[in-house]
């Protein structure tokens, strides 16, 4: 019963993460506002997201699972973000549309 | 209504809403992005329908390669798609047929049956795999497994003709301008060792649970596939002999399993005590010839001379 309003609490917590990175994401002018928007509350709402899972895991391996998967996300995550951020910056200063 | 219904309801309508998106797009870009969103919902939904093997394979090939493959396709397409499109009213109308016909096939279908579960679970222990996905693929219908890998073959080698004559053999891919000890570099190196223990753990698990070939081999391309964008090591030469037997020796080792089966019975059958030692040495091999079939499928044709 409490692990089952823990885990409504932080899924809440998640979802309203995930929702402000997406508004961010479309209402932000350039790219690298819409990056930190997205990468940076993503994260957060994921991270959420993983407890609420692990508020419901059977046993303790699980729970270290869930974690992985998180840190693989967020490492990926900032990777991308930062090659995604370089890109747009090369592609202002060459004045060149970047695809 | 309970709560997983109008979960499914939702799911149901939303994949239909965003595979007409892809469809109707007038950018290919956001075709092809529509198209990734689709694989994942899709993904959702092999879960939903217990088949975790199917959601894998969709999330890693479907959603995954494809994806890349697409993205990697559009420089070399017309911006625009052909929309607004036009009716072909024949087009239209036998579309419409068939599809009708399957609604109609669909609803009157007697009762829902099994299908072939008891089938195959009778015979399960004799397989040599408890996984009943695995003991379906590579025993009991092996034939469109091999079909499969062949398939992925006859691709490659179409992906290698198109390069240019004087490029012929050489290396794949766009050359990569990495900043030493940056990100990129460093996640190269981070990410490759937990990659490759994923992949072998997926087809070692692949017996007994949900994962296999197909799945790990996805793991594995990507992990190679990282490596080259991180410039820690560089694509083949498309000409390297090793190379091309690394590619091959998955289809070849199954024929060879398979006519091993000929002299006791059928092509590709096995005997129930070697059947479990066949099933994970032809797992194995095809896991490391999918897996580099793929890589070498997104690099694509050879760029720079040999």
């Amino acid at each position: 019963m409490i692990a089952d309003v823990a885990s409504c609490l932080t899924v809440s917590f998640g979802l309203f993460f995930f929702l402000a990175g997406t508004v961010g994401l479309l209402r932000f002018p350039d790219v690298h506002s819409r990056l930190h928007a997205l990468t940076k509350a993503d994260n957060l709402g994921l991270g959420f997201i993983v407890i609420a899972a692990a508020f419901q895991a059977a046993d303790v391996w699980t729970v270290f699972k869930l974690l992985a998967v998180w840190l693989f996300t967020v490492a990926a995550a900032a990777t991308a973000a930062q090659l995604v951020a370089r890109a747009a910056l090369s592609a202002c200063q060459t004045e060149e549309p970047n695809r | 209504m309970n709560v997983s219904a109008a979960f499914d309801i939702v799911l149901c309508l939303l994949v239909l809403a965003v595979a007409g998106g892809a469809v109707l797009a007038r950018d290919l870009f956001a075709g092809v992005a529509l198209y990734i969103v689709f694989g994942l919902l899709l993904t959702v939904g092999w879960v939903r329908l217990e088949a975790v093997d199917v959601a894998l394979v969709e999330a890693a090939i479907g959603a995954g390669l494809t994806s890349v493959i697409l993205l990697g396709a559009l420089p070399h397409s017309p911006a625009q798609s052909s929309f607004p499109l036009k009716i072909r009213p024949l087009a239209l109308v036998s579309c419409l047929a068939v599809g009708a016909g399957l609604c109609w096939i669909v609803i009157g279908l007697a009762e829902p049956t099994s299908g072939l579960r008891p089938a195959v679970e009778a015979q399960l222990a004799h397989s040599g795999a408890s996984n009943a996905v695995t003991a379906v693929l590579l025993n009991f219908r092996g034939y469109d497994t091999l079909l499969e890998v062949a398939v992925l073959l006859l691709a490659l080698v179409g992906v290698w003709s198109s390069s240019r004559d004087d490029r012929w053999g050489g290396r794949p891919g766009p050359r990569q301008h990495v900043r030493p000890g940056g990100v990129l570099a460093n996640f190269g190196r981070l990410i490759p060792p937990f990659g490759i223990v994923i992949g072998i753990y997926l087809v070692w698990v692949g017996t007994t649970a949900p994962g296999g070939a197909f799945q790990a081999a996805t793991v594995l391309a990507a992990v190679w596939l990282l490596a080259m964008m991180a410039a820690i090591t560089d694509p083949p030469r498309l000409a390297s002999g090793a190379l091309r037997w690394l590619v091959a020796a998955g289809p070849l080792l199954f024929i060879l399993a398979g006519l091993f089966g000929l002299m006791e019975g059928a092509f590709l059958t096995y005997q129930p005590g070697t059947a479990k030692m066949m099933i994970v040495t032809v797992e194995l091999a095809l896991t490391v010839s999918i897996a580099a079939t793929l890589a070498l499928l997104v690099l694509g044709p050879a760029r720079h001379g040999s």
